[in-house]
């Protein structure tokens, strides 16, 4: 092998693959597979949520009638905003823009933390009105267009058991994705991420935006049943 | 071949689709649509992800051509997990 050769060998291409597309692919498919089992994952507890929900269609609606709606629209829009800035950070790293990158990714870890920060003063509120499931569980409100039929309040504990199980899955994974975000912020500063090699910021952008997605269809299930009334 | 590297305002743009249709989905749950309220919801819940798939994690560009079999896969075994929970749930005469 001549010296040429070795020069032109890209560093960030690892021996087993042919080409840097090839590598890109594989660890994008990978990522993908990953986020399939995550659905899935998912998929159990929006599965129970379905089935009791439609047991209990009424006293879900007087539980989800407590959230907070203002605190989970600020939050879905705080959401909403971290995964343009996810993708911004990916567009930084594909164009060689090393400073709005390390940027980006900041914003992200702010608004992740952020989002964080609100559920923890709804979780707060739940502990100061009873709302936790639990020995201490009270609940005493109507069902939504029926003021004289108060809600059964072993149905509205179920809500509440879902509605913590959910979100609170969903703010592990928030955790998890910002811990990724501060690692990648790091090695990003140190120059690691280039237009030829940013894939670990592609794939964390991925699980972000399945986040988000999560999130996405958590804010109506949970916090949109019956507001009309 | 290289990536395809999509336009900051192509993001910008979707992110303001994104926002309306938070809105639009809070404001719609506030008028009585009867049972359509859920299916509301949901649909631009769904309409939400599909931007979010397609654009912020760059399906409709990938090169990759197992990505779209591989979330046909997701979505199928989710429909088969739901429906087969929802059909024995609905066909049973106790809970």
């Amino acid at each position: 092998m001549s010296d040429s050769e070795v020069a032109v060998h890209n560093p960030a291409l690892r021996h087993h693959f042919a080409e840097v597309e090839q590598q890109r692919n594989a660890s994008s498919l990978g990522m993908w597979l990953f986020l399939v089992t995550e659905v899935m994952f998912f998929g159990g507890m929006f599965c129970a949520y379905l089935v009791y929900r439609t047991a209990h269609f009424g006293d879900f609606a007087a539980a989800s009638s407590t959230l907070d709606l203002k605190l989970g629209t600020i939050n879905t829009a705080v959401l909403i905003l971290s995964s343009l800035t996810v993708v911004m950070a990916v567009w930084a790293a594909q164009t060689g823009k090393q400073k709005a990158l390390v940027m980006y990714l900041l914003l992200t870890i702010v608004l992740g933390l952020a989002f964080l920060g609100v559920k923890g003063v709804e979780y707060a509120e739940k502990f100061e009105k009873h709302h936790v499931p639990g020995p201490t569980f009270h609940f005493a409100g109507a069902i939504p267009g029926h003021p004289d039929h108060p809600a059964d309040p072993h149905h509205a504990e179920m809500f509440f058991s879902l509605y913590f199980a959910m979100t609170g899955m969903h703010a592990v994974h928030m955790i998890i994705g910002i811990g990724l975000f501060a690692f990648l912020a790091f090695k990003a500063a140190r120059g690691a991420y280039t237009p030829a090699y940013h894939t670990p910021i592609e794939n964390a952008g991925l699980y972000w935006h399945f986040v988000d997605i999560v999130w996405i269809y958590l804010f109506p299930l949970l916090y949109l049943i019956d507001r009309h009334k | 071949m290289s990536e395809h590297i999509s336009s900051p305002r192509l993001y910008v743009g979707i992110w303001l689709s994104l926002m309306v249709l938070t809105v639009v989905t809070v404001v719609a749950a506030q008028i009585d649509l009867g049972s359509f309220n859920t299916i509301v919801a949901l649909a631009i819940a769904s309409l939400k992800a599909v931007l979010v798939v397609l654009f912020f994690m760059h399906v409709k560009y990938a090169h990759e051509r197992m990505i779209k079999p591989v979330i046909a896969a997701a979505l199928f075994f989710l429909f088969l997990l739901l429906s087969l929970s929802m059909a024995d749930f609905a066909t049973r005469l106790w809970i």
